[in-house]
């Protein structure tokens, strides 16, 4: 309820602060696009079905680099807290690589991948690889040695002691690291979407820079605030669900 | 296996944690009979929990062994149940799912694991709670639930360290009652590790006192006192004041 006055007050701010622009040109008012001329294009858009579409190619790259991501940083992140002479080895070029901005080698993905699919998801799977990777492993090295003490005098295996010791305890910080990853994901596909792309948000934000549509611009950007909001809502109440009861130990 | 035969066996047990340094533990020799209940008493920095962590099988003697029912110590096992200060309670399982993880884990058929949790939670008093999470709990209930734990686990010894350390007085007097009434049912051969006198004394039928570094036995106590224990009975009181001194020269040790 809050939320959502404070989300009409923004819009009423917005609408009043264009009205006034369009009296006394404070700014070019063809650059300031206001809240109705927003709202038509989401609608023509909407209407011819091209919205969906844009909506729809982005989330189903998103769903795969992620995927792809989130599959492999589970993997070798449980590998890696599990492993010293591994993380050992591992550790120094991790911690060199990841520091440089994912953008960075977005060019070599365009050189590598085409300008088709496999450039977007592979860019998305590689920007948000690293941040859940880095946080899973940390995780299950976080899990405390007395749990494990415990599990071992009750009477449990090694591989008891990974699938039903490590595995649950370090199952928060896991949850945490894809939400992050999905929240990443949604961050750079706009990137990997504005250079060599057919469809998309970010080809629609870029389309409307290239044709000159400022509100096409600002309503591809709402779109995606939209979208990333409205993930990490569900994500939260994913969560919630399956740590819900055990809370704070 | 003759009757007379010790249920756990240490033998000629030294700890050294890094080459060079001063040992932690110093040719420690102690037998613990079946159904007997042993306090290991100390200065802080004693290796008492050293010791308890070499017969529990987290960590390995720098030389000598540790039998129990004659079997060689190597690791951790089911036949020694551990009871920690921190409880050590898993925190995504329920009381009952952390009561019945070992029965699990030997895949016994869950209206036995049903019945054993019924059993061990109406021990410990916590029948009412067997849904609660740890969370859901004070200190002195988990505790309750670990002890629980180890017991349905069925060991052949329970090891304890320290396990009533992060309670306060009333709750920890209140657990001793408990665990000597547990006692007085199971008859279960439990090693346990403690600073507090008090409870050495009002648990035990023997107390091992500890030197300070490097740790060894400096005496046994047998406590000849009736099983059900009164802290303030003339006898209790002079077995504390005893047993007080000796450890007083030892953290006197310390600081010299």
């Amino acid at each position: 309820m809050r939320t959502a006055a404070t989300l009409l007050g923004a819009l009423l701010a917005w609408a009043a602060f264009t009205a006034v622009n369009a009296r006394v040109e404070l700014v070019n008012p063809v650059l300031l696009p206001t809240p109705v001329q927003v709202g038509q294009v989401a609608l023509d858009l909407g209407a011819s079905g091209e919205l969906a579409r844009h909506v729809l190619t982005s989330l189903w790259r998103v769903v795969q680099g992620f995927g792809l991501a989130a599959v492999a940083a589970l993997a070798l992140g449980v590998l890696v807290g599990l492993c010293v002479p591994l993380r050992h080895m591992t550790e120094p070029v991790i911690e060199f690589v990841r520091p440089i901005p994912p953008l960075a080698f977005l060019p070599m993905f365009l050189v590598w991948f085409g300008l088709g699919e496999a450039s977007k998801v592979a860019f998305i799977g590689y920007t948000t690889f690293f941040p859940m990777f880095v946080a899973i492993a940390a995780s299950v090295l976080r899990v405390d040695v007395v749990l494990l003490r415990a599990a071992a005098s009750l009477g449990a295996s090694r591989a008891d002691l990974v699938r039903r010791v490590m595995l649950p305890a370090a199952l928060p910080g896991i949850v945490v690291a894809l939400r992050v990853g999905v929240g990443l994901a949604l961050f750079v596909i706009v990137g990997a979407e504005f250079m060599g792309a057919d469809a998309g948000l970010g080809h629609l934000i870029m389309e409307g820079r290239t044709f000159f549509n400022p509100p096409q611009i600002v309503m591809g950007a709402l779109v995606l605030g939209l979208l990333g909001s409205l993930v990490n809502v569900l994500l939260l109440a994913a969560e919630r669900r399956l740590l819900g009861q055990r809370a704070a130990a | 296996m003759t009757a007379a035969e010790p249920k756990i066996q240490i033998q000629g047990v030294t700890k050294t944690f890094a080459t060079g340094r001063a040992p932690a533990l110093a040719e420690v020799d102690l037998d613990v009979a079946e159904r007997e209940l042993v306090c290991i008493l100390g200065p802080s920095g004693c290796g008492k929990s050293t010791l308890l962590n070499i017969v529990a099988g987290f960590l390995a003697p720098t030389t000598g062994t540790v039998r129990v029912d004659g079997r060689v110590v190597t690791g951790p096992a089911p036949e020694r149940g551990v009871v920690f200060q921190e409880y050590a309670l898993f925190p995504w399982l329920t009381v009952t799912g952390n009561v019945e993880f070992g029965p699990r884990l030997q895949a016994r058929p869950a209206d036995e694991r049903r019945r054993t949790v019924d059993r061990y939670l109406d021990l410990v008093g916590l029948r009412a709670h067997a849904d609660k999470f740890p969370a859901q709990l004070s200190g002195g209930m988990k505790q309750r639930v670990a002890i629980a734990r180890a017991l349905a686990n069925n060991p052949a010894v329970i090891l304890m360290d320290e396990p009533f350390g992060a309670l306060d007085a009333q709750t920890r007097e209140v657990l001793q009652d408990e665990l000597s009434k547990i006692q007085r049912v199971e008859h279960k051969t439990i090693l346990f590790v403690t600073h507090s006198i008090r409870e050495a004394v009002y648990l035990a039928d023997r107390v091992v006192v500890m030197t300070s570094v490097p740790g060894r036995i400096r005496q046994i106590f047998p406590i000849k006192l009736p099983e059900i224990r009164d802290r303030f009975a003339p006898e209790f009181t002079q077995y504390e004041a005893d047993i007080t001194r000796m450890v007083k020269e030892e953290v006197a040790k310390v600081h010299e």
